[in-house]
């Protein structure tokens, strides 16, 4: 084993440790430890990608003096460390894009405590995505649950307390759902690692005894983790939570939070459970009609918005409906395109609530649709972003939003039946809507205000805050051009998962 | 059926407990008997967790007389889960009267949809 294979259980650490000692630093200090972590965290993670990409096969890396099957472990394969890369770049570039309104949003003495709630956040996520054991699983999506929560509620005004006391009693009654069915589970297995998990499930399945709770543990777990995500018809904390938070919070909420809770729900279906049986009871379906149902109606609610933050925020519960119907389709080539999604939508998503936020700034701190036209010529950096972002939700080639969209068309067409035609006619259907509420609102932002309006002079755009949303979309258009590396990463990693 | 209820008698209350905890948090609107329904439901999950760990007649897995057989001692495991399932529920039992004492302060009111209603007349 040589350094580079503790590069996981380091980057898990490292966040963490900074979350306690920022507690006790100076404010700037605080600030420079949080950015240098996240960045460390990403060099790590790049390592550790370099490193998986060389090896035939993922390796678990035991915590603690306990071997499997009683202790606990992490597990690092290409796909893991491929999403670990990928969130802490969206996060690296957040904070450096976000955190210059931290002092018009968060207070003064609460920026130390903002930092901490990051660190864990990343902490939380990079722990989901690596985590070998079912109650770690539990343990950290409460932890990334009270980190999210403070990250919203920083911001104090009345709708962030309504929203984020909304999204505390849905994330809760999520939580319960999924303790229980993790308690479940293991009254049946006797286990909590993913390893022994799998055989002992496959051993339920073979002779059917306990087939009846091993389904009301599926659903159960399906189901926290689901409502955790937003999916479509649980969806409705999202908006309001993800539209008034600050917005560094809605980038890393809506970007990278709510993809990590999928991401175990992937690994719950395919290490703990298997896909074949997850199809074989008919949880795809399901999981298949509320993406489509969320692509379209969260569009059509994303129309209805006259306030841009809560058109992004409607817009994410669409595109998470893309994620669910990959991952609905029930294939491999489905779930590879719902993991590629994952990637766009987390770079899209924060560049998109990011830039808004500058548009936002230069129109005077109003959301209005009608009180941006013009922003585009008053902050040209973020306009310019704010549109490949958008060009990128429509599915226009060359940006990550097309590949996206070719890859569910061809993992759907080669399903056959009602489900090659529900795919397609949603995918259409949803690209007509995005074009409808993304390109009307690149339009009023490039629109020259109807009447006199008064814009404040404001403080402009920092060149280092352009740079980052800069890097941001040449990496949305680099998945757009150069996806083969990456879609083949994911999808020998996919292969190595169960 | 109801013989099969009766022999698995912790489990059936864990679940009605678990039933009527959720069935309060998410159909109350005082958000403090929310919070009481949260309590309530999380306590019926460590019940079941704890139920499922005990084997009748054996000890407390600590160790005494040197006795190492596993035979003498229940499951451990479930008793750590329950722990770290109640320090998770404090926190968030916290965290939730937290919020209500804010939103109290600020609406004078405890009702969810009324906080709701005194909200959205506000500047976003």
């Amino acid at each position: 084993m040589t350094l580079v294979h503790n590069f996981p259980f380091f980057s898990i650490l490292l966040c963490m440790a900074a979350g306690i000692f920022t507690s006790v630093l100076k404010q700037r200090a605080a600030k420079a430890l949080t950015f240098a972590v996240v960045a460390a965290v990403l060099v790590l993670s790049a390592l550790t990608l370099r490193l998986t990409l060389t090896l035939e096969d993922a390796y678990a890396f035991m915590m603690g003096h306990f071997p499997a099957p009683w202790g606990n472990e992490i597990r690092i394969g290409r796909l893991e460390a491929l999403m670990a890369t990928g969130f802490s770049a969206v996060m690296l570039i957040s904070l450096i894009a976000g955190m210059w309104h931290t002092p018009t949003v968060v207070s003064e003495q609460k920026v130390n405590l903002y930092c901490i709630m990051i660190d864990l956040a990343l902490a939380a996520v990079l722990v989901l995505i690596y985590t070998n054991d079912l109650f770690t699983v539990y343990v950290f999506i409460e932890i990334m649950t009270i980190a999210s929560c403070a990250l919203v509620v920083v911001r104090q005004n009345g709708h962030t307390l309504v929203a984020i006391t909304r999204y505390m009693i849905m994330h809760l009654f999520a939580s319960g759902l999924l303790l229980m069915g993790i308690a479940m589970l293991y009254g049946i297995t006797g286990h909590l690692l993913m390893v022994p998990l799998h055989d002992a499930v496959a051993h339920i399945v073979q002779t059917g005894e306990h087939m009846g709770p091993l389904t009301v543990v599926i659903g159960l777990i399906t189901a926290g983790l689901t409502i955790k995500s937003a999916m479509f018809p649980f969806h409705g904390w999202a908006p309001d939570t993800y539209a008034f938070a600050p917005p560094l919070s809605s980038a890393i909420l809506s970007g990278i939070i709510s993809k990590s809770y999928i991401f175990v729900l992937i690994k719950f279906f395919y290490r703990v459970i298997g896909m074949d049986v997850i199809v074989s009871q008919q949880i795809t379906p399901f999981l298949f009609v509320c993406g489509v149902s969320g692509m379209i109606i969260g569009s059509i609610l994303a129309i209805s918005q006259r306030d841009i933050r809560r058109m992004i925020a409607y817009s994410s519960v669409a595109q998470i409906g893309y994620i669910y119907m990959g991952l609905g389709i029930g294939t491999d080539a489905g779930v590879e395109a719902a993991l590629f999604q994952m990637l766009v939508h987390a770079a899209v998503k924060s560049l998109l609530f990011l830039s808004a936020y500058e548009l936002i700034n230069v129109s005077g701190d109003r959301k209005r649709f009608r009180y941006l036209h013009g922003a585009g010529y008053r902050n040209v950096p973020a306009g310019i972003v704010f549109t490949i972002a958008a060009m990128s939700m429509v599915g226009i080639p060359f940006t990550g939003g097309f590949i996206v969209k070719l890859n569910l068309a061809i993992s759907g067409i080669a399903m056959g039946g009602w489900m090659r035609a529900l795919v397609l006619i949603a995918l259409a259907l949803s690209t007509l809507l995005n074009s409808v509420y993304f390109l009307h609102t690149v339009v009023s932002i490039y629109r020259k205000p109807t009447q006199e309006m008064e814009y404040p002079q404001v403080q402009k755009t920092p060149p280092h805050v352009a740079a980052a949303l800069f890097v941001s979309a040449l990496f949305i258009i680099y998945l757009g051009v150069g996806s083969e590396p990456i879609l083949r990463v994911i999808e020998t990693g996919l292969r190595t998962f169960s | 059926m109801w013989q099969l209820l009766y022999e698995n008698l912790e489990q059936t209350v864990a679940v009605i407990l678990f039933g009527i905890g959720f069935s309060i948090l998410l159909l109350q609107r005082n958000l403090i008997r929310k919070i009481i329904g949260l309590n309530i439901m999380d306590t019926a999950i460590y019940l079941f967790l704890a139920s499922m760990g005990y084997i009748h007649g054996q000890k407390a897995p600590i160790v005494v007389d040197g006795i190492t057989s596993t035979v003498a001692y229940i499951n451990p495991v479930p008793a750590g889960l329950v722990l770290t399932g109640i320090v998770v529920s404090v926190s968030f039992t916290g965290i939730m009267l937290a919020l209500t004492i804010r939103l109290y302060r600020r609406y004078h009111t405890l009702d969810i949809d009324e906080i709701a209603l005194l909200a959205r007349g506000e500047d976003a």
